[in-house]
């Protein structure tokens, strides 16, 4: 690679300045990038013409080709429906929760809109994965208040609970202690008597006055043995899970206070197919009868 | 530059007035190009180029519409990069783009490749195979053709506009924008169906990006090969200055052996060559160089090593009657070697193509080994983290997993998922019956199946907080196993 030491000013041409005897020599760009830069300011003036470009008083120019990045999303969510369509059908005619678990790609186009919906709509009260928070159902496990089968949650999510829908589920949880119906002492032996059913540590004796107590005023709902009734909302009194939490101090929160959680109806706001996703997605979130 | 063809009284050997343009000494950074006119040369290189020009078009217009029945469901092109579908198609291998790292593993074995060919041969893939210099040497076939060979060139190029310098130049023009189309318009068929979007692109029905990159291909194709042509090589490749660190002085190359050539001159017929070199001087070699420069310089960046000066003075060698190879493939040791009076030697093993022909190996044998190995079938599990555990109502803890079964065989497998745990867990899924701890699902051809598993654990089984499992899968039908190994979450005790 031979060394170039004769390369010196590429001209002799001067622009006949001068300045105190130093002369200015005339070393052009090169033709490449002057051609460049005039094709860029031709590019500019077509780009004009054709896409939208300046901004007027009231609008802007539209240009020729007349294009929009909003018609364009428009377009593209048309198509994104159009080819979800058929699985969309398949979706609004599903009755039972195994046409949809026993086709592998209808479950995980189902799965995936529940998902969607689900962390659009629901995530905020029951968590993003439906773990749920205290007063907010863990979608998770087997306990269901109104119903764990898909019909049952397909109910709820329709018209919710306590939402005002005339079909919404609506029970009632006494204040006991606020409304002055029990004694705080009896209330007290209330707890212990509740603790004990899920097999918790409560005094025995205080357990054994509430009984009762409870037949006469908890058993019309909860059942004689406490085992809760899904037609009334009634919860378990006898299993490990706890809405409200399941100690207690919880529990007598519960007693004197009362509950009535709130659930939107959703029906009107969500489509039926996209109801039936959201029921199928939490049904096979795991703890669906 | 006089490029008239002069003979000389006193040689026999016609001496072509031209000058080396594109030579480092000579070019100025501040000048516009000059134009380079090659002269056509027959001999044993040319025909080789040739022959590389012919094998290297035909692989890249050919290849990919060759067909490769891969059965249903499947494109059946042999060489197939499907964006949409995300797969890479190379005859029976077939891609996923999380096995990228081949394309990598090919293109560490491209670069080892070139290394070794470049440090026992110098610049052969410039001078051969690069398609800067094939897509080059057929628009100066094409320009050849047309407007005739170096001095009709010449003298076209300064006649003025006549009608048929017009028409001359309109049809070479075509022409080169037609090879220019036709390559562009072949990059596509690897990315598509070759008939279908060759059908598509001739009907106006293509997408918008078929046409885009037919033009802007068809553009660079015009603009390299046909007006820029060594200067993408000097100024735009960043190989040549790489090359310099992959050569040395045992590398062959196309090299003027000035031991003999020097003190070069014009020779006359029947003179005694008693202390002459034997060049005559006649600058063959730089009328044939397709990079305008002077091979007598020495080796140099400019220089693609395309070997036609070799042909060029060969011819001349063989008039004047002196020995071949007065221009040849030899090496910067021997030139000393010959100076010392030694005999010359090729050494092609050296440490150095050793280490690089070690480098290949290695790499080609992983590339190889893991290629037949590949595993078809793999297993992934996610688990579910919100939350991370549930506790039934009976107080048993169920862990949630999705489970992704890849199938990367092109047909329907029935595989059998299994749960493997130390302590005793019962096992569901959506959609699927566990029996004994195993389950038989099905994994669509090419694709992933997903599966919802759920693990639960009996109250107070397990006397730590957590354990683990394994999720596997297993081919009865294959033996072929994945296993994934992952942890049962519980609840910390108290």
């Amino acid at each position: 690679m031979a060394r170039n030491d004769k390369r010196g000013p590429a001209t002799d041409d001067t622009t006949g300045h001068e300045w105190d005897g130093i002369r200015e020599f005339n070393n052009p760009l090169p033709r490449w990038w002057v051609l460049t830069f005039y094709a860029t300011v031709v590019w500019a003036i077509v780009y004009w013409v054709f896409m939208p470009a300046w901004p007027g008083l009231t609008g802007y120019t539209k240009g020729l080709r007349n294009h929009s990045e909003r018609a364009n999303v428009a377009a593209d969510i048309a198509r994104l429906e159009a080819a979800r369509g058929a699985s969309i059908k398949r979706l609004a005619a599903v009755t039972r929760v195994e046409e949809v678990e026993n086709d592998p790609d209808l479950l995980q186009f189902t799965l995936a809109a529940g998902a969607s919906i689900f962390g659009d709509n629901c995530a905020t009260c029951h968590g993003s994965g439906g773990q749920g928070f205290p007063g907010y159902p863990n979608l998770n496990d087997d306990s269901w208040l109104w119903g764990g089968s898909f019909a049952d949650i397909k109910q709820t999510i329709r018209y919710g609970i306590r939402s005002g829908h005339e079909k919404a589920h609506v029970s009632v949880m006494q204040a006991f202690g606020r409304d002055g119906l029990l004694p705080p002492e009896t209330i007290s032996d209330l707890v212990a008597h509740v603790i004990r059913l899920s097999g918790g540590e409560a005094d025995a004796a205080a357990a054994a006055r509430a009984a009762p107590v409870f037949q006469q005023q908890c058993a019309a709902c909860h059942g004689p043995a406490g085992k809760g009734d899904p037609l009334q909302g009634a919860p378990d009194l006898t299993d490990a899970i706890w809405l409200y939490g399941g100690d207690r101090k919880s529990i007598h929160t519960t007693l004197t206070n009362g509950r009535a959680g709130v659930m939107p109806a959703w029906e009107g706001r969500l489509t039926q197919d996209q109801i039936t996703a959201l029921a199928v997605y939490v049904h096979d979130l795991g703890g669906g009868q | 530059m006089d490029a008239k063809l002069t003979t000389q009284p006193a040689a026999d050997i016609a001496r072509y007035d031209v000058e080396a343009v594109n030579s480092a000494a000579r070019r100025s950074l501040y000048k516009a190009r000059e134009p380079i006119y090659p002269k056509l040369v027959d001999g044993t290189y040319r025909k080789l180029k040739w022959a590389m020009l012919i094998f290297t078009l035909c692989v890249y217009y050919i290849l990919p519409w060759v067909r490769w029945p891969r059965g249903p469901n499947e494109p059946d092109q042999a060489i197939l990069v499907d964006f949409p579908g995300r797969r890479f198609y190379f005859f029976n291998i077939e891609l996923w783009p999380d096995e990228l790292y081949y394309i990598t593993g090919l293109l560490v074995i491209a670069a080892l490749g070139l290394f070794l060919a470049t440090s026992l041969f110098g610049r052969v893939w410039c001078g051969y195979s690069c398609p800067q210099t094939v897509w080059t040497d057929l628009f100066v076939a094409v320009e050849r053709l047309i407007e005739g060979d170096r001095n009709q060139r010449i003298k076209l190029a300064r006649e003025p506009w006549t009608a048929d310098k017009i028409r001359k130049k309109i049809v070479k023009h075509a022409l080169w924008i037609l090879i220019g189309a036709a390559t562009g318009g072949a990059w596509m068929f690897y990315f598509h169906d070759a008939p279908t979007v060759a059908a598509q692109l001739f009907r106006g029905e293509a997408p918008f990006t078929a046409y885009f990159f037919l033009g802007l291909l068809t553009l660079t194709t015009y603009l390299f090969a046909g007006s820029m042509r060594e200067q993408v090589c000097t100024y735009m490749c960043p190989w040549p200055r790489i090359q310099a660190a992959l050569t040395d002085a045992e590398t062959l190359q196309v090299t003027y052996k000035t031991d003999r050539g020097e003190p070069r001159g014009a020779h006359k017929k029947g003179e005694s060559w008693e202390g002459k070199g034997d060049c005559v001087d006649c600058n063959s070699c730089v009328a044939a160089c397709p990079m305008g420069i002077d091979i007598r310089d020495g080796a140099q960046l400019e220089c693609i090593n395309c070997a036609l000066c070799i042909d060029a003075c060969d011819d001349v060698m063989a008039k004047v009657g002196r020995p071949l190879r007065l221009i040849g493939y030899d090496t910067d040791k021997n030139l000393a070697r010959r100076k010392a009076g030694e005999k010359p030697k090729v050494r092609l093993v050296r440490p150095r193509t050793i280490i690089y022909a070690a480098a290949l190996s290695l790499v080609g044998g992983l590339m190889a080994y893991s290629l037949a190995t590949r595993a078809t079938l793999q297993v992934n599990v996610l688990r579910d983290r919100t939350p991370p555990f549930v506790r039934l109502s009976d107080g048993s803890i169920r862990n949630a997993f999705t489970v992704k079964i890849v199938n990367r065989e092109n047909s329907t497998r029935a595989l059998t998922l299994s749960v493997d745990s130390q302590t005793p867990v019962a096992l569901s899924a959506i959609g699927e019956e566990f029996q004994g701890g195993a389950a038989t699902v099905s994994a669509d051809a090419d694709g992933v199946r997903s599966v919802r598993v759920f693990v639960t654990a009996p109250p107070r089984s397990s006397s730590s907080a957590t354990f683990p499992i394994a999720i596997s899968v297993l081919d009865p039908a294959t033996g072929e196993a994945a296993r994934r190994e992952t942890t049962f979450l519980t609840e910390r005790r108290k």
